[in-house]
């Protein structure tokens, strides 16, 4: 029983992981951009969210989605005034200047909202445990694995299956193609990055909870997600989403069957999945 | 190659010398009648709250009663070290050579403590240590005091309290450093001692966000109770996971020094954390004069209620302030130290006194309970005094 | 390329090779700063340390093109071992025991070199990151041996080669730290002007053109990693011995992630980038947090975004235009003196 609990845990905690880690996966497979301050952008929208629900006494679910616009809109902002002129810089660029804007965002967050951990004030009815057959189900993570797997299915979608989807992937493959076949790469840029941007901070909404929520949060994390989309390959987005699920339960299981070793198991998985498929699991030679 | 690319040798040189040349010239003050305090803390990193409170609360400490001691005036200089124990040690040796402290303080953590030991005993510096709390720190240097607490200190109290409320089995959670060591070994000591039995032992990792997979060894080892220490500022997130777990439901109690229940982030942990008691030595809620005073400054102050890391800071300064008087302005190390020594008076948590003898803290424990307070808010209202107590960690060994 | 007669092309390789007037200005100045700054010994010597752990990756990264986001691995090797052949006394003599360091992180760097022969970028950058973690991790799992969370508790370094004794100051620190930069540094230009080095610049360029032209692709790299953690041990080495600290931190992202700050701030590949970042991040981030201790990073980070913004080389030509004027009154122009060779 308790395997399945643990089981249940990690599958909660990689489905989080996989929401706030898909932007970056989308930015650096469909745009190569390195964007390290993806965390930022899921940090703004735990704060946003933070002071929706704890100081404007909003209810927790109506803070989710404006949690994902306060953190589409800084990052379509971001994106329009300083990210643009990146794109076609080397990525050792844009990690410099990633990781400028990461500092200044953890120290800009705590000088406005302090240091210390905050959290956000969930409904009561989500808290504790219930219990389906003798298993114990924690209710947020329940919750948590709802929403992030509709957001996963919706996600694949829009990619696959929509007009947009198909203009982002044209203006990915041949910008100056697609620009003659008269899409708007930089629009079609902008909204991605903002989607990608936004769904980090719902994640860092829902995330807060669980993950725990600081000005630090962007440093904390930033290996999580560059763990995901190395192990999950950048060429689909199913590559990410299984990555997450296995980093998800392997942390789990490996803090509770072995506690001594801590993180360690995730780091030698790590090493042994990038020998073993240097593209990551689901990356394009694997696919080939 | 995207990541290589070549610059123009000598321009780059040329460039590199006239900034490093740049930046390295600078003249430090130094004033006769001045007494300077380094305060090395974590200003930024996991630890900042800690500095953040020492930091607030001296200041807060000198607007009270001015920056002038026995003629002389108080300079603090205030340095981050983000808690790295090497940043601790060149901050330290530079503030003694170039900016010529009197008495380096703060020490966020143990090893930052550590590090800067043997540097207060080659340069004959006071070292008042503000907020660590392993047991061994002033066993490292003759010019050591501490104004926080030992972890021995309310670890042994709340073990004998558990063996005498009933508590007959205890799992432990604690982190993997130092001061949870301190505090799982003298935990266990006492509470083994008292006829208990710990069914679990688990250690987690100090930075470490997701504490469900080790609540949920917790739930399945079914004891009467867990001890907990997580550092200052990991409790809230701590408390959430309990709750989230059922554990509260299943009868597990949590009890520990109370760093758990850091005042700072006691409010925000939710009726969950109600009931909850804890061994420590300061609780906002303390009810003597002089801390309905230092909170209600403190709050108008920072607008937030201050922790047991203020309270080590402005102790900290209180005991500076008081030994300079006593050796009338004099700030070599030998001096001070000695006018530290058998010091005794009335902090926010109650009384308190340097041991002559080990140069730590001697303070009263307090056992308390998390309950609601006539303004709506949480807080650890005391209702067992213990104590004075010594440091138990060095009582041991001898 | 091809244009050039062989003979020239040797010519133009041993001219590359030589010291030049720059050069010497540059180390002349290293060496005034012992007599000109004798109150900022300390922070010199974190200069000198991180220097030198910044030459490594430039060894990597500028001269074979391997992406490392994990190099303070060997840093962190080195600076364990040191600390632990000094306390418990295995060897004293701090000079013998940097050599052993070295060696020591130098086995880790020939044994992890085989992974992170694969892959692309990424898969190098993820992969060095998890090796130093995993590191980290063991190290703080064997506590009994590495002290755990709280560091290496007691190391007291011996005197250098029995004579100078570290003092407060930091004074013979920072000498020491100073005279093992040199030599290495000389060592590493010795390396990369060599024949090996030029093949290693061919890999870099194009690995498949240079297989095809009979260059051992692998067996280079594999060997100028091991070199480059060497470097990097000895680093960490110099940095326990003037500190007497080891602490888990050593292993830390933050640490690998600082250095390709570090070494892109300097510039790659031409072995003075590493050292020139080396100075320009420290001095600054010493100067911004003694001004703000509370909010410098954002000071730092600003920095690094406008850096980026405006891009390196135009900050480069803006600072050097006054030193290149008063060059050109001496009659002498310095920026026009060739420089590394085109890639």
């Amino acid at each position: 029983m308790t395997a399945l609990t643990i089981l249940f845990d990690g599958v909660a905690y990689g489905m989080l992981l996989f929401v706030l880690a898909s932007g970056l996966a989308v930015t650096l497979g469909l745009m190569n951009f390195v964007n390290l301050a993806h965390g930022a952008f899921a940090m703004a929208g735990g704060y946003a969210c933070v002071i929706l629900v704890n100081r404007l006494g909003l209810p927790f679910f109506a803070a989710l989605p404006l949690a994902f616009v306060a953190a589409a809109l800084i990052g379509a902002v971001l994106e329009r005034l300083l990210y643009r002129h990146l794109y076609g810089r080397s990525h050792l660029d844009q990690v410099l200047f990633t990781i400028g804007l990461v500092f200044m965002s953890v120290t800009a967050t705590d000088y406005l909202m302090g240091s210390q951990q905050v959290f956000v004030q969930i409904p009561d009815y989500l808290r504790s445990q219930i219990d389906v057959f003798g298993l114990g189900v924690g209710r947020y993570r329940l919750m948590i694995i709802v929403i992030c797997g509709l957001l996963t299915v919706a996600l694949q979608l829009i990619l696959g299956r929509t007009r947009f989807g198909s203009r982002l992937r044209a203006a990915v493959d041949d910008p100056r193609a697609a620009t003659g076949l008269g899409i708007n790469v930089g629009q079609v840029f902008a909204l991605t990055f903002a989607f990608g941007s936004g769904l980090a901070g719902l994640g860092g909404a829902l995330g807060a909870e669980i993950l725990g929520l600081d000005p630090y949060f962007p440093l904390k994390f930033m290996i999580y997600f560059l763990i995901v989309v190395s192990v999950g390959g950048t060429s689909t987005i199913t590559g990410p989403f299984m990555a997450s699920l296995l980093l998800g339960v392997a942390d789990v299981a490996g803090k509770y069957y072995v506690p001594k070793l801590g993180a360690f198991v995730i780091y030698a998985l790590m090493i042994v999945i990038l020998i073993w498929r240097p593209n990551g699991l689901f990356g394009r030679t694997a696919t080939r | 190659m995207m990541f290589v690319r070549t610059p123009r040798l000598s321009r780059r040189l040329a460039l590199g010398s006239l900034i490093g040349a740049a930046a390295l010239v600078s003249v430090p003050a130094f004033a006769e009648d001045t007494v300077k305090i380094g305060l090395i803390v974590p200003m930024t990193g996991g630890q900042a709250s800690t500095g953040k409170q020492i930091d607030n609360a001296i200041k807060l400490y000198m607007q009270q009663n001015g920056d002038t001691v026995a003629g002389k005036k108080i300079e603090v200089i205030l340095k981050d070290d983000a808690a790295l124990p090497d940043n601790t040690k060149r901050l330290t040796q530079e503030l003694i050579v170039n900016d010529k402290v009197n008495v380096i303080a703060g020490f966020g953590v143990t090893p930052a403590a550590l590090a800067a030991a043997p540097l207060a005993t080659q340069a004959k510096v006071l070292e008042v240590v503000m907020a660590a709390g392993t047991s061994i720190i002033t066993e490292k240097s003759p010019y050591i005091t501490r104004t926080s607490f030992t972890l021995p200190q309310s670890s042994t109290v709340i073990a004998d309290w558990a063996v005498k409320n009933g508590i007959q089995t205890v799992a432990t959670l604690t982190s993997d450093y130092a001061p949870g060591n301190d505090a799982l070994a003298s935990f266990k000591e006492h509470f083994e001692g008292g006829g208990g039995k710990i069914v679990e032992e688990i250690k987690v990792p100090l930075a470490n966000p997701d504490f469900a997979p080790f609540l949920q060894r917790m739930k399945d080892a079914k004891p009467d109770a867990m001890f907990v220490f997580v550092p200052a500022g990991q409790g809230g997130n701590f408390m959430k996971q309990y709750v989230e777990r059922g554990l509260d439901k299943s009868g597990i109690k949590v009890i520990g020094p109370g760093d758990v229940m850091d005042d700072d982030l006691l409010n925000n942990m939710g009726e969950a954390a109600e009931g909850v008691v804890t061994a420590h030595i300061y609780s906002a809620a303390h009810p003597s004069q002089k801390n309905k005073d230092f909170v209600a400054a403190y709050q108008k102050a920072y607008g937030v209620r201050p922790g047991f890391m203020a309270v080590g800071g402005y102790d900290g300064i209180h005991l500076i302030y008081e030994a300079l008087k006593k050796t009338g302005g004099k700030a070599d190390g030998d001096s001070l130290i000695a006018a530290v020594k058998g010091m005794a008076w009335e902090s926010p948590r109650g009384p308190i006194s340097i041991d002559p003898e080990t140069r730590d803290i001697v303070q009263n424990v307090y056992i308390r309970k998390v309950q609601k307070g006539a303004d709506g808010q949480l807080y650890n209202v005391e209702f067992a005094t213990f104590g004075p107590i010594k440091d138990p960690g060095k009582a041991t060994k001898k | 390329m091809t244009a050039i007669p062989h003979e020239a092309m040797g010519r133009q390789l041993v001219a590359a090779a030589r010291w030049r007037p720059a050069e010497w200005v540059f180390w002349l100045f290293a060496a005034a700063t012992v007599l000109l700054f004798p109150d900022r010994y300390l922070i010199l010597t974190e200069v000198a340390w991180l220097g030198l752990f910044a030459l490594s990756l430039d060894l990597i990264l500028g001269y074979a093109g391997i992406v490392s986001l994990g190099h303070a691995a060997f840093f962190g090797i080195g600076a364990y071992s040191a600390g632990l052949l000094a306390k418990h006394g295995l060897i004293n003599e701090p000079v013998l025991a940097l050599v052993v360091a070295g060696f020591a992180a130098a086995v880790v760097g020939f044994l992890t070199s085989f992974l992170v022969m694969r892959g692309s970028d990424l898969t190098r950058l993820m992969v060095t990151l998890a090796i130093a973690l995993v590191l980290r991790e063991l190290a703080n799992r064997f506590s009994d041996i590495t002290g755990g969370f709280d560091g290496l508790q007691g190391i007291t370094v011996a005197p250098v080669l029995g004579l100078f004794e570290f003092d407060l100051f930091g004074k013979v620190g920072y000498i020491y730290c100073l005279s093992v930069l040199f030599l290495l540094f000389v060592l590493a230009r010795r390396i990369v002007h060599s024949p090996f080095g030029l093949s290693l610049r061919a890999i870099r360029n194009n690995p498949l053109r240079a297989a095809a032209i009979g260059i051992p692709v692998n067996r280079r790299l594999i060997w100028i990693y091991t070199v480059a953690a060497f470097y990097a041990g000895v680093a960490g080495a110099l940095f326990t011995q003037s500190s007497a600290i080891a602490s888990l931190d050593v292993f830390a992202f933050d640490r690998s992630a600082d250095l390709m700050l570090v070494l892109v701030i300097g510039g790659t590949g031409y072995l003075y980038g590493g050292l020139i970042g080396a100075a320009i991040f420290k001095l600054l981030q010493q100067e911004v947090s003694s001004l703000t201790p509370q909010y410098w990073q954002f000071w730092i980070g600003l920095v690094l975004v406008v850096i980026v913004l405006l891009g390196r080389q135009r900050i480069e030509s803006a600072v050097t235009f006054v030193p290149r004027r008063i060059a050109r009154l001496f009659g002498k122009e310095i920026a026009a003196l060739p420089g590394g060779e085109a890639p």
